[in-house]
C-alpha cells in the first residue's frame, strides 16, 4: 500500500524537517555566542535571520502533499469545525443559499428544456414552420401568427419547392375509437407524407406511412403513439396489423412511434394519414399546420423566396370551384413567412422565462449579499484572531483562501441542500405552470442543472467569500489597533462595505417588488375585463362528436343533438343547456370567413374576414351571455332554416352605429350567398382570453347552410360542444348523470374536454397568474432577506456602539432620540437604495411591456406603494434592534471598559 | 537578515545542484550545507534558508538523497542527508548539461565583446 506508507512516512518527514531547521538554528546560534554575541541576542539573531520558521516548515511539507489540497483540506475541515460551533450563523447562511440556489437550479432546468433546447428532432436547426403573410385579407389580422396553409398550397409546394428536403402538413383533431373497450374520443393528428419524414424520428415498432397509406384509395392504416400503444394494448409488439375502428372506419396499425414523440408540441393518440385526394382539393381551406426541413445550408430567406415564386404556381393550378376566380387571392398578397421551429413553439412564452430566470438570480444576488454581509460580520470577530496569526507569519493569500475556502464551503453544502429545494420546486412549477410550457410535465433534474447547481454552488461561494477575504486578508496593518479596537466605537470605514450591500439588497428587491406589483396590477386589471359569460364555475362544458360513417345524415345528427340537450336540460339541478361549434376560450376557432353587409360595396378581395360560430337556441342564455338587442334563435328558425342571424355588438356598432340599428338589418357571405337576417346582437364575449381584445364575431344558426353550396341546404355540426349550468358541477354523481344522458342517445359516443367555463378561464390567465406567481415569490423573498439584512447591519452597529450609547445616555440623551438615531439611519440606507433601485426598475421592467395588461411598466401606483412598503420594512427591521440600544444601562455599557 | 547586495539568488536548479555537488562529498546536515556553499564560493553564494528547505525535501521525494537520524557537533538530533545512487546520476548530467550552457553562454559573450 504506497499511498498508506507514504501517509506514515509523512509524519516522520515532517518530524525529520522540525529537527533539521531547529538545529539549523542552534547551530547558527552557536556560531554566533562564538563571535561574542551573548546566548540570548545570538539566538534571537540566528531566528531573525532563518526567517519565517512557521512558513518555511509548511513549504517543505507542501513537498510531501497532493499539491495545495491537503492543507485546503485541513482549511475545510477547521471551517466545517467552526460552523458547527456556530449553528445559528450556518443554519441562516445554508437556508438562503439552498432556496436561492434551488430556485435556480429549477428555473433553469425549465429554461435549459424549453428555450435552449425545445425541439428533441435530429438536426432541429433545420425544421421550419411554414406560415404565410397575407397582409391584403382584411380581417386576417386577428391571427397573431399569420395565415396556414390549404392543401393545395402544400401539394403544389411539395411538387415544386428546391430548397425543401421534406415538406408536410398536419392537423390535430379528435376522432372517435370504437370497438376497444368503451367508446373513447382520442386525440388524433392528420398527417400528410413527409410530415414523419421531415421530424425523422423512426418509429418505435413497425413503420411510418407510405405512398400507399397516402392513397385515398389505398389502404387504409394507422400509427399508435407509445402513450396509447401501453394505455390500450398493454405495449404488445403484436399490435402491428391488428385492426381498429377509428371515426368508424376500420383502420390497420402499421406503427407506433416512440415515447415522448409529438408532432411539434402537440400530443397525441393517434397518427391518421390526410391521404390528400389530388382532384378534389381547392385553393381555400387555409387550416394546415405546415413544418419543413430545409436542405442543408439553406437560409430561411432562401426558402421565402424560393416558395413566393410558388405562389402564382399555387393560383393557376387549383381553383375554388366553376365560376370562381382563382387569381382572387392576389389581393391578399400572400408572402411566405416561415420562421424556425424553434420560435413557433417557444412562442411567447420564451419571455415569461427570461423574466422568471432574471428574477430568481437577482434573488440569488440578494441572498450571496445576505451571506456576505454575515460573513463580514463574522470576520469581523474574528479580526483579532486573523491580526494574529498574520503577525505571526501567514501570509495575506492564506489567509485570504481560509476565508475563501470557508465560504466555498458553505456554498457547496448550500448547493447539496439546494438539490432538494430544486427537486420540490420543480415539482411545484409543473403544477402550476401555464400549459402553454412545452412539455413541462417531462422537465426533471438532469447533470447539466446538477452541473449548473455546483456552478452557482462555488461562483456564489467565491462572490460572497471575495468581500470578506479582500477586506480582511489585509489586517496585517490593523494588528497594532487591537487594544484599541476592542472598546472603541467602530469607525465609519468599518460600516461602510455593510452599508453598502444594504443599499444594493434594497435596490434589489425594489426591482423585484416592482415588477411583482406590476403582475399584480395586470392580474386585476385582468379581472375586471367581462370576459362575456357569466357564472363560470358552474358552467360545464363537454364537447361531442358524431362521426359520419357512425350517422350519415346531417338531419339526424341534428336530432341527436336537440335529444342530448334534452336529456341534459332535464338533469336535476340544471337551470339551462345550450351547445356551440365551440365555447370561448378552448384555443379553437370554428371558422373564419368573409361577411358582407347590405349597402356596402366592397373591392373584391378586400372583405374582410369574420370570426363565426354556430349556436343552438340557449345557448347566450347558458353562457350569461346578455343580449344587447333583438332575440335570441329558435328551434323552429333552425328547423325551417330561416335565413337569421345573431352578431356581437362591436360588429353591429361598427357596421350600423348601434346595436339597436342592426336589428333587421342583412348580411351575406359571398355575392352568390342568400341573405341573413340580422335578428339578435349579444356582448362582446373575449374569445381568445381576457388579454386579447373581443373579436367581431357572427354566430349562425346550428343547423347552417352549406359553405360554398349557392343553394341553400340543411347541415349540421358533427362536433359541438354542450354548455349545462348547474349548480352541481364537477360533482361525480354530476358526472356520471351527463355522461348517461349522452349516451342514452348512443352508447357509442365519447364525451371529451369535460372541463367548466372556469378551467377555461384560469387556462387563459394561466400565463399572467404563473409570471405572478413565480415574482411574487421572488418579491417576497427579496424583502424578507431584505428585512433580514438591514436587521443584521442595525444590530450589529447598535451591539459595537454600546458604550457610545452608554455615555449619550449618561449625557442625557433620550432614549426615543437614540431609537430614532437607529432608525434614521436604516431609512436613509432603504432611501439610497429605493432611489437607484427605482432606476434600475424602470429600465428593466421595460422587457415586461409584453406580460403587461393596461398596465404601464412605469405605474405610478406601483412606484409609490413598492417604496412606502420598504420604508416600513426597513424601519421595522431597524426598529427591533434600536429598541434594545435604548435599552442600555450606562452604567453597565461604561464599567464594560 | 544582513544579507549582501553583491550577492546574487541563484536561479533554478542552479540550489539542487550545489546540495548535490556538496553531498557528494560528504553527507551533512542543513546548516552544515549552507556554511559549506557560502565558504567554498568564498560569500558570493547564499543559500536561502526559504528555498533550502523545500529544495530537500523535493531531492528527497524524487529518490535523489537520503536522510537518517544524526548527531550534530554539538551532540543535538538532527538529520543528515545523503547522496543517493539516483542521486549521483542525476548529478553528473546536470553537470554535463549545465557545462554546455555555460560554454554557450561564453562563447555569446566573447563574441559581443570584441
Amino acid at each position: 500500500m504506497p499511498t498508506l506508507n507514504r501517509l506514515f512516512g509523512r509524519r516522520r518527514r515532517y518530524d525529520d524537517i522540525d529537527i533539521s531547521i531547529r538545529e539549523h538554528i542552534e547551530e547558527r546560534a552557536d556560531e554566533l555566542e562564538a563571535e561574542g554575541l551573548p546566548r540570548r541576542e545570538a539566538e534571537q539573531q540566528a531566528r531573525r535571520e532563518f526567517g519565517n520558521v512557521a512558513l518555511i516548515e509548511e513549504r517543505s511539507r507542501e513537498v510531501w502533499q497532493w499539491a495545495a489540497l491537503e492543507s485546503i483540506l485541513a482549511d475545510a475541515r477547521l471551517a466545517l469545525r467552526r460552523l458547527r460551533r456556530t449553528p445559528g450563523f450556518a443554519f441562516t447562511v445554508l437556508l438562503t443559499l439552498a432556496i436561492g440556489i434551488g430556485a435556480n437550479t429549477a428555473v433553469f432546468t425549465v429554461v435549459d428544456r424549453i428555450l435552449l433546447k425545445p425541439l428533441p428532432y435530429p438536426d432541429s436547426g433545420r425544421l421550419v414552420a411554414l406560415w404565410l403573410n397575407a397582409p391584403g385579407a382584411g380581417g386576417l389580422s386577428n391571427f397573431s401568427s399569420g395565415l396556414q396553409l390549404s392543401t393545395s398550397m402544400y401539394l403544389t409546394f411539395a411538387d415544386h419547392n428546391q430548397t425543401f428536403q421534406s415538406i408536410g402538413i398536419w392537423s390535430p383533431g379528435t376522432a372517435n375509437i370504437t370497438g376497444i373497450a368503451e367508446p373513447e374520443q382520442v386525440q388524433g393528428i392528420g398527417v400528410s407524407s413527409g410530415v414523419l419524414e421531415t421530424l425523422g424520428i423512426p418509429p418505435a415498432v413497425g413503420r411510418w406511412f407510405n405512398q400507399a397509406d397516402q392513397d385515398p384509395r389505398g389502404q387504409k392504416s394507422i400509427i399508435l403513439s407509445y402513450g396509447y400503444w401501453q394505455r390500450r394494448f398493454g405495449g404488445n409488439r403484436a399490435v402491428i396489423g391488428r385492426s381498429i375502428q377509428v371515426d368508424s372506419q376500420t383502420r390497420t396499425i402499421v406503427g407506433v412511434m416512440p415515447r415522448g414523440f409529438r408532432i411539434v408540441d402537440h400530443d397525441f393518440d393517434l397518427l391518421v394519414p390526410l391521404a390528400l385526394d389530388r382532384h378534389h382539393q381547392i385553393l381555400a381551406g387555409f387550416g394546415y399546420n405546415g413544418i419543413g426541413r430545409l436542405q442543408p445550408g439553406v437560409t430561411l430567406e432562401r426558402a421565402d423566396a424560393d416558395i413566393a415564386h410558388l405562389i402564382p404556381v399555387w393560383m393557376d393550378s387549383w381553383s375554388n370551384g366553376p365560376g370562381s376566380n382563382p387569381h382572387y387571392y392576389e389581393v391578399w398578397k400572400i408572402a411566405p413567412n416561415f420562421r424556425s421551429l424553434k420560435q413557433q413553439v417557444i412562442g411567447n412564452i420564451g419571455g415569461v422565462l427570461w423574466v422568471v430566470m432574471a428574477t430568481v438570480s437577482v434573488v440569488m444576488l440578494i441572498a450571496c449579499i445576505n451571506v456576505a454581509n454575515l460573513l463580514l460580520v463574522r470576520a469581523e470577530s474574528r479580526q483579532q484572531e486573523l491580526a494574529i496569526r498574520a503577525a505571526l507569519g501567514a501570509g495575506r493569500a492564506r489567509i485570504a483562501r481560509e476565508l475563501l475556502v470557508e465560504s466555498l464551503l458553505l456554498g457547496l453544502l448550500g448547493g447539496a441542500a439546494a438539490v432538494g429545494v430544486a427537486w420540490g420546486a420543480l415539482r411545484l412549477l409543473v403544477a402550476i405552470g401555464p400549459a402553454e410550457l412545452p412539455r413541462l410535465s417531462e422537465i426533471a433534474l438532469d447533470p447539466v442543472s446538477l452541473g449548473f447547481t455546483l456552478l452557482l454552488s462555488i461562483l456564489s461561494g467565491l462572490f460572497f467569500g471575495a468581500i470578506p477575504a479582500l477586506k480582511y486578508a489585509r489586517t496585517r496593518t490593523s494588528a497594532l489597533n487591537l487594544a484599541s479596537s476592542r472598546t472603541a466605537s467602530t469607525g465609519r470605514a468599518r460600516q461602510r462595505a455593510r452599508n453598502i450591500l444594504v443599499v444594493a439588497q434594497v435596490a434589489l428587491a425594489l426591482v423585484l417588488l416592482v415588477s411583482a406589483l406590476l403582475m399584480i396590477r395586470t392580474f386585476a386589471a385582468l379581472r375586471q375585463v367581462e370576459p362575456g359569460f357569466a357564472d363560470a364555475p358552474h358552467l360545464e362544458t363537454l364537447s361531442i362528436s358524431i362521426p359520419d360513417l357512425l350517422v350519415p345524415d346531417v338531419h339526424t345528427v341534428a336530432q341527436m343533438q336537440r335529444r342530448i340537450a334534452g336529456n341534459l336540460a332535464a338533469i336535476p339541478g340544471v337551470t339551462s343547456v345550450g351547445f356551440a361549434a365551440d365555447v370561448p376560450m378552448d384555443n379553437n376557432d370554428p371558422d373564419w370567413d368573409t361577411m358582407m353587409v347590405e349597402g356596402k360595396t366592397y373591392q373584391e378581395g378586400s372583405e374582410p374576414l369574420r370570426l363565426f360560430n354556430f349556436v343552438s337556441p340557449g345557448f347566450f342564455q347558458t353562457m350569461g351571455t346578455r343580449f344587447v338587442a333583438g332575440r335570441d334563435f329558435t328551434w323552429d328558425d333552425l328547423n325551417n332554416v330561416q335565413p337569421v342571424i345573431i352578431v356581437s355588438e362591436n360588429f353591429a356598432r361598427d357596421s350600423w352605429g348601434s346595436a339597436a340599428a342592426a336589428i333587421g338589418k342583412r348580411v351575406k357571405k359571398y355575392s352568390h350567398s342568400p341573405w341573413q337576417q340580422v335578428i339578435g346582437v349579444v356582448e362582446d364575449v373575449h374569445v381568445h382570453g381576457v388579454d386579447e381584445s373581443a373579436p367581431p364575431v357572427i354566430y349562425w344558426p346550428a343547423m347552417f347552410y352549406d359553405r360554398f353550396s349557392p343553394s341553400p341546404a340543411l347541415d349540421g355540426l358533427r362536433t359541438v360542444t354542450f354548455a349545462v349550468h348547474s349548480s352541481r358541477t364537477g360533482t361525480d354523481g354530476f358526472l356520471g348523470q351527463v355522461q348517461q344522458a349522452v349516451w342514452q342517445v348512443n352508447p357509442n359516443l365519447p364525451l371529451a374536454s369535460v372541463q367548466t367555463m372556469q378551467e377555461l378561464y384560469s387556462q387563459s390567465m394561466a400565463r399572467t397568474s404563473f409570471t405572478l406567481v413565480m415574482l411574487a415569490l421572488a418579491g417576497a423573498m427579496a424583502l424578507a432577506l431584505g428585512i433580514i439584512g438591514i436587521y443584521g447591519v442595525i444590530a450589529y452597529s447598535v451591539s459595537q456602539r454600546t458604550r457610545e450609547i452608554g455615555i449619550r445616555l449618561a449625557l442625557g440623551a433620550q432614549k426615543g432620540e437614540l431609537q430614532w438615531m437607529f432608525v434614521r439611519s436604516a431609512l436613509g440606507l432603504a432611501a439610497i437604495g429605493v432611489v437607484l433601485g427605482a432606476g434600475a426598475a424602470a429600465a428593466l421592467t421595460q422587457w415586461m411591456k409584453a406580460l403587461l395588461f393596461e398596465i404601464s411598466p412605469l405605474d405610478p401606483v406601483t412606484y409609490l406603494i413598492v417604496p412606502l412598503v420598504l420604508a416600513a420594512a426597513a424601519a421595522l427591521a431597524s426598529y427591533l434592534p434600536a429598541r434594545r440600544a435604548a435599552a442600555v444601562d450606562p452604567v453597565e455599557a461604561l464599567r464594560a471598559e | 537578515m544582513n544579507r549582501n547586495p553583491e550577492r546574487r539568488d541563484l536561479f533554478p536548479g542552479a540550489l539542487e545542484i550545489m546540495i548535490l555537488q556538496s553531498l557528494r562529498l560528504k553527507p551533512m546536515h542543513g546548516y552544515a550545507l549552507v556554511r559549506h556553499i557560502r565558504q567554498v564560493s568564498d560569500n558570493l553564494l547564499e543559500v536561502e534558508e526559504g528555498s533550502l528547505y523545500p529544495a530537500l525535501q523535493r531531492m528527497l521525494r524524487e529518490g535523489l538523497l537520503e536522510a537518517e537520524a544524526g548527531t550534530s557537533a554539538k551532540g543535538r538530533p538532527t538529520r543528515i542527508y545523503r547522496l543517493t545512487e539516483a542521486g549521483r546520476r542525476h548529478l553528473e548530467s546536470e553537470v554535463l548539461s549545465f557545462e554546455k550552457m555555460f560554454d554557450g553562454i561564453t562563447r555569446v559573450l566573447a563574441v559581443a565583446k570584441t
